[in-house]
Parts: structure tokens; C-alpha cells; sequence
């Protein structure tokens, strides 16, 4: 699948890894102590790339496959960092009737990334999210703590190159 | 156990606590549709096909998992259930690539015989948005297309629980929801040890084994190619099934008669080679014991179990025997002794092998397996497949006659015939290494202590004045039991046989599928296996030192067992592998 794809390359420090390395072991033999695991190993990268659940892997004897099951059966886990700029889409019912699925759609394009993911240079991650309480400027999206409302397609350049 | 009485369709059962609603209704007699459900691998209870009424009962309950209580009232077969199988059948089918006519499980599909039995009228009843998958193609061995998964996720249980492998498992949730590896990776870039057990457990087409049949056929078909085929122990006890014998008919001569009919030139038998093995083995062994070698020793002829071993306990591979498989073994014979006794160049040999195992197709492409500078082996079929040709060619299987097999390489004893059942290595092994220790004639040639289903066996033989401690393993949970006490150097073991598949070849991963509500109430194992122990116990010969077509091999070919020439075409060597390799 496409949209779980890596691609900003990984970056993880020495000291991101002991302090994994002491939550593994915190949980050594616990049952059940996956969840646990993988919400500490997302404190500490923010995100769970393919480097830190082999670590999760190797250092519990956890079949990676589980894993990653888990970190994908759950919206609360990301398989990619997010970027400085966090662009959210409202596909909530008043957005997505104004026509936000448009304003993702062209956004994944222009950024070259879908839903879920980061653009290489770390800059921009996209993402849908479910209403903002900001229906009466539908469609809307957030850019960090930045919203932008009664969007059309053509306005995602001159926003885009704000941030530049 | 105590017994709690229930009453199910009115019929008063008494049954053991803690069963389930499903077992006491096969008590009384009383069969509830399944399919995600597999005893002890997948007991999840998701599928809702077995759901029945439990009086006083809110929901409709899944008869798979629930257990039975004292008093209670079950019905099975109303209106309403049968309204909902039909549903939950016609839901599954809403996002299932109906292409039956052209899939492989056609005719033996669960899916096609629970929708034809529950009378589901209309495919499309739920017509709507449909996932489409590329068909994963990356290993040697198999294929997954999940267009035809119905995610009742047994072939991942079979995987993570029973295999402890775990390459695959469900990924994403919902309706995105697709059994998978890791960052959506191929399967032949996992650590996938290519057994095929997902394969015998899948309910629909959505796994299969690579078809080589027509490789075969375009070898036949070839007049400059000699071709020749070796069928494994375990597939004479197997193959009956695929044409409506009852499981645990040994159809060993109509299978020799039908590969005859197929057109292949030679007729032989992975037998003849098994007991080669032993030969090898059971010296390798003696030598090791002796000379103060790696102990313990482990068996070899399980290519899952190998590439496990090299996965999992790449620090242990020495203790592996160097020794090829039987299949390896006889390809190696078949291009160097046979090529020169009838003047064809191994060039133009083609060595068809007829497997209980989806492993070997992987197993003919390792490294350091062409005894004369060709592969040892060309193709390798399943058992399935061999019965797929069989009914291509329009080969009336049960009319065949009884036929044996073709000189000089299909001749065997009892010892060769055993290697299918877990433990069968092991007893081929000591029938030689034990009269080879003492020189004296075995009063009985069956080690019991190694025979039987159990996932782990362990016995200690006194011979010659020492006790040598074997064990016996089948099944890659079992085996890595025994790995961990041999890593930390707790076992005591002189000798090892583990098998990849539990119960071994009997029940491999190219074996004819055993639909679910057939194998969770039998041991087919044993009844397979049962086969391959009656086929040795009518044989005059059962050690495999007395084969004389193999004491000819030696004394006209290799000379001794463990000769130069005999580790030059019949020994192999192992790789490290690692688990998750980014």
C-alpha cells in the first residue's frame, strides 16, 4: 500500500535509541506490553519507521509483521514523521460538500505525497482530519496552528509558497 | 473431566466442561458450518458462519468459542440462522474476485462449498466498493493473491503460532484491512521459510504453490531430454485423497503407474535416496560421536527447517548435517552414477521431484546443490500439482493398475519409506547407526519411543556401552523449544531430527488441503502417517544398509559412506540469514 510508505530518509539519534532500548527493557516479559512500547517509541522519535519497530522486533522476539499490524491497525501511531508545516484537510460533511476533497486531492499532488505522509525534505506532511469547528468558512484547512478558509484549488499555490 | 448435559436441537448431549458448543453438537451428531475457525490455530470466532441460538442468550453466539453449560438450550439450524450464515456469506462475497472458474481451489474451495451449501442465490446481492490487490509473485515458492482473502486470517495463525515465523498477519483496519508482511514488503523479502503451511490452511485460492506443471509437461515433451521423477515418501500417502480414496490409502503402486502414463522416461523413488541419507547421516553421526564433532547432530532433509535454522539460529548452523536432502541427493545420483551407466549427459537429464513440501521448490535453488556442475534438481511439484497433471492428461487415477518402480535408483527399504513421518528420520538413522556401533544384528528394528504426533519426543538408547539422547521435533514452535535448550547449552542431545511441518512430510505444506471441518476433528497426521508405517512393516527389507541397489552405488560409485566422492556430490553447505533485514 502506497500510503504507508516511507519517505523522509531516518535520522535517529544515539541517545533516541538508549532511551528505547530502556523502555524495552522496562517491559521485559510483560505481557501485552506492545501497546505500551509503541506509544513510548513514538514519544521519543514521533513517528515508528521500519528502523525503530526492528529495533521494538529484535530486542522483544515481537515478529516485526505484528508490529506493524499494530501500528497500522491504530490511527494513533504514524509510520512517517510530520513535517514543519502539518497541513490538515477538514473532510468533515460541511468541508467535504464545499469540495475539500478536491483541496486534498490536488495538495497530494502538488507535494507528491498522500495522506499520512511527509515530503522528503521534511517540510510539508499532509494529512484529512474531521472537522475543526470552523464550518461556516468551509472548506477549511489548518497549516500548523494557521487556518485558511473557503478554499478553492486555486489558492493552494500562493499559500504553499508562504512558507517557502 | 466432568460432563455438564445440554440439550442442542432438542437432542440431550452430554459433554466434557469447557468444550464448546461446536464439539458437543458433533456429538450429538449435529454439524455447524465453519471457516475461520481451525482448533487450537485460530479460535477467534470471527467469522460468525457457526453462529447458533443459546436460549436466553441476547446475540446469536459463535458456536466455535463458546463453551457449554449445564442446561442449556441450543438451536443451530432456524430460520434466522440460516438467514444469517447466507448474509455473512453473501458479505464475504461482496469483496471476494468471484473468478472460480479459473481459480485453483475450484471444486475444493470452503467459500464455493459453504455458498452452495446455504443456498447463497445471488453474488452481487451486495454489490459496492471492491479492494483490488496486485498478486504478491516476489517468493520462490508460492503466491498470494488477496482479491480472493476473506481475512479469516487462519493462514496468519498458522504462521505466528504454529511456526512461530510470523511474516504475515493482517495490516491496516476496515475495509483497508489486508493480510500482509511488514511495510507491505514481498514475502521472498522476509524471513518466510517456505513451508506452505498458510497454504494448507487458506480456505480459498488466495495462496498456492507456484505451478511447475507445465514445465514438466514442456520437459516431456522435449525428445533431447531424459527425463526421470522421484516422488517423496509422504506423497503415496497423500495423493489417494486428491481422487476420492479415504484418508490413509496408501495408493503407492497407482501413483508409480501414473507418473509412468504421464511419459516420464524413469520411474524412481525419493526412497531409494532416503535410505542413501541414512547412510550418509548415520555415519556423519558415528564420525561426529566418535572424533569429538559438533553435538548434537541435526537432520537436514527438511529445507523449511534449514532455512529456519538459518534465519533464526544462524550461530547453530554448524550442527546441521551436511548431508543433502533425499530429493538434493537423489538429483546429484541421477546426473553422475545414472547419467554414466546409460552414457546421457547430465546436461540432458531432467530431474522431476514429486513433493509433499512447498519448501523443495526453494530447496533446488540453494547454493551448492549441482553435483555435476548442472542443478541437482530441475522441478519440483507439489503433490496438488502432481494430481493436477493427473487429471490434465485424462489419467483414470483409480482404474490405474498397481506398478513399482523403474532400476536402479527406485529401490528401497522400510527405513526410506518412514523419512514422511516426524520421527521416521530419527528411526531410519538408529536402525543403521545402532548395528553399525555393535556390529550385531537389532533384535527389533522399531524405535517406538520416536513415533507418534507429539510435537516433542525424547528417548535415551544404550548402545555399545554409552547412552545416546535423541530428540525428535516437528513443527517449527517445537523446534525452537529445542533450539533454545541447545543455544543455551542445556540439552544433553546426541541427535536431532526436526521436521518443519508438524507431524512431518505427512502433513507438509504441498499435501492435498484438508478442508476445516474435516481436520479440526481429525488427526490426519497420524492417519497419514499410519500409511508410511504399514508400507515399512510389509517390507522384507527395513535398513537401509541392506538396500542392495544402494550397497551397489557404493561399492561401483562412491566407495564408502562419508568418502571423498560421496561429500563431494552428496554434502551441501549453510548460509547465515538474518531476521528483518531492511
Amino acid at each position: 500500500m502506497s500510503e504507508k510508505k516511507q519517505t523522509v530518509p531516518f535520522s535517529g539519534t544515539k541517545e533516541q535509541e538508549q532511551a528505547l532500548r530502556e523502555v524495552i527493557a522496562g517491559h521485559k516479559d510483560e505481557p501485552g506490553a506492545l501497546m505500551p512500547v509503541l506509544q513510548k517509541a513514538q514519544e521519543i522519535y514521533g513517528y515508528l519507521p521500519i528502523e525503530v519497530q526492528k529495533m521494538i522486533s529484535d530486542q522483544m522476539g515481537i515478529p516485526m509483521e505484528k508490529i506493524y499490524g499494530v501500528a497500522t491497525f491504530y490511527s494513533q501511531f504514524n509510520l512517517n514523521p510530520k513535517g514543519r508545516y502539518r497541513i490538515s484537510v477538514c473532510l468533515g460533511t460541511a468541508c467535504y460538500v464545499k469540495g475539500s476533497g478536491d483541496i486534498y486531492n490536488a495538495l497530494m499532488e502538488k507535494l507528491g505525497i498522500v495522506g499520512g505522509e511527509c515530503t522528503p525534505d521534511g517540510k510539508f506532511s499532509l494529512d484529512a482530519c474531521r472537522c475543526v469547528g470552523a464550518c461556516g468558512l468551509a472548506p477549511v484547512m489548518m497549516i500548523n496552528d494557521e487556518v485558511y478558509g473557503r478554499l478553492t484549488v486555486d489558492d493552494i499555490d500562493d499559500i504553499l509558497a508562504k512558507y517557502e | 473431566m466432568e460432563n455438564v448435559n445440554l440439550k442442542i436441537n432438542g437432542i440431550s448431549v452430554s459433554a466434557p466442561a469447557g468444550s464448546t458448543i461446536l464439539e458437543a453438537a458433533r456429538i450429538a451428531g449435529v454439524k455447524i458450518p465453519t471457516l475461520c475457525f481451525l482448533k487450537e490455530i485460530n479460535e477467534i470466532g470471527a467469522c460468525r458462519m457457526c453462529v447458533v441460538e443459546v436460549k436466553g442468550a441476547r446475540n446469536l453466539v459463535a458456536a466455535c468459542v463458546h463453551p457449554v453449560n449445564e442446561g442449556m438450550e441450543v438451536q443451530t439450524n432456524t430460520p434466522k440462522l440460516l438467514e444469517s450464515r447466507k448474509r455473512t456469506l453473501e458479505l464475504i462475497l461482496s469483496d471476494h474476485e468471484r473468478k472460480c472458474l479459473s481459480c485453483v481451489r475450484s471444486g475444493n474451495c470452503e467459500l464455493q462449498e459453504l455458498c452452495k451449501e446455504l443456498g447463497v442465490a445471488d453474488e452481487d446481492y451486495f454489490a459496492g466498493e471492491r479492494n483490488h490487490y496486485e498478486p504478491d509473485t516476489s517468493a520462490p515458492h508460492m503466491i498470494r493473491d488477496n482479491n480472493k482473502c476473506i481475512l479469516c486470517r487462519r493462514c496468519s495463525a498458522v504462521c505466528e503460532k504454529v511456526q512461530t515465523v510470523g511474516v504475515i498477519g493482517p495490516n491496516n483496519r476496515g475495509f483497508a484491512t489486508a493480510i500482509g508482511s511488514p511495510f507491505e514488503m514481498g514475502l521472498g523479502d522476509t524471513s518466510c521459510v517456505a513451508c506452505g503451511q498458510c497454504i494448507a490452511a487458506c480456505p480459498t485460492g488466495a495462496l498456492y504453490e507456484k505451478d511447475n506443471t507445465d514445465d514438466v509437461l514442456a520437459a516431456i515433451a522435449d525428445p533431447e531430454k531424459h527425463v526421470v521423477v522421484q516422488p517423496a515418501p509422504a506423497v503415496r500417502a497423500a495423493l489417494g485423497e486428491e481422487f476420492g480414496y479415504p484418508m490413509g490409502t496408501d495408493v503407492e503402486g497407482k501413483m508409480a503407474a501414473a507418473l509412468r502414463r504421464i511419459g516420464f522416461d524413469k520411474v524412481f523413488d525419493t526412497n531409494f535416496s532416503a535410505d542413501l541419507t541414512i547412510m550418509e547421516e548415520a555415519h556423519e553421526f558415528l564420525d561426529r560421536v566418535k572424533n569429538g564433532g559438533v553435538l548434537p547432530l541435526m537432520t537436514s532433509c527438511s529445507p523449511g527447517w534449514v532455512k529456519y535454522c538459518e534465519h533464526y539460529y544462524p550461530d547453530q548452523i554448524a550442527h546441521l548435517s551436511s548431508c543433502k536432502s533425499p530429493q538434493q541427493m537423489f538429483g546429484a545420483i541421477a546426473k553422475t552414477y545414472y547419467a554414466q551407466k546409460m552414457g546421457i549427459d547430465p546436461k540432458n537429464i531432467v530431474c522431476v521431484s514429486v513433493m509433499p513440501c512447498t519448501a523443495k521448490k526453494f530447496e533446488l535453488t540453494r547454493e551448492d546443490e549441482d553435483a555435476a556442475g548442472v542443478p541437482d534438481v530441475d522441478i519440483s511439484i507439489t503433490t496438488r500439482e502432481l494430481a493436477r497433471l493427473i487429471r490434465k492428461l485424462g489419467i483414470d487415477f483409480c482404474s490405474l493398475p498397481e506398478e513399482g518402480f523403474d532400476d536402479p535408483l527406485g529401490e528401497s527399504t522400510g527405513a526410506g519409506v518412514i523419512f514422511g513421518a516426524t520421527g521416521g528420520v530419527m528411526e531410519a538413522a538408529l536402525r543403521t547407526a545402532v548395528e553399525t556401533l555393535t556390529g550385531e544384528e537389532l533384535a527389533s528394528v522399531e524405535f517406538t519411543e520416536v513415533r507418534g504426533t507429539a510435537g516433542i519426543k525424547e528417548a535415551t538408547y544404550h548402545v555399545a556401552g554409552m547412552d545416546i539422547h535423541v530428540a525428535v521435533a516437528s513443527g517449527l514452535s517445537n523446534a525452537k523449544i529445542i533450539m533454545d535448550r541447545i543455544r543455551s547449552g542445556e540439552s544433553q542431545y546426541h541427535f536431532v531430527e526436526i521436521m518443519c511441518c508438524p507431524g512431518g512430510c505427512v502433513n507438509g505444506g504441498g499435501q492435498p488441503q484438508v478442508h476445516g471441518n474435516v481436520r479440526n476433528f481429525t488427526d490426519v497426521r497420524a492417519i497419514r502417517a499410519k500409511v508410511l508405517y504399514d508400507n515399512d512393516a510389509a517390507k522384507t527389507l527395513r535398513k537401509s544398509h541392506e538396500n542392495p541397489s544402494i550397497r551397489r552405488l557404493y561399492e561401483e560409485f562412491l566407495g564408502e559412506p562419508g568418502s571423498e566422492k560421496a561429500h563431494h556430490l552428496l554434502h551441501t553447505t549453510y548460509v547465515e540469514r538474518s531476521v528483518n533485514e531492511i
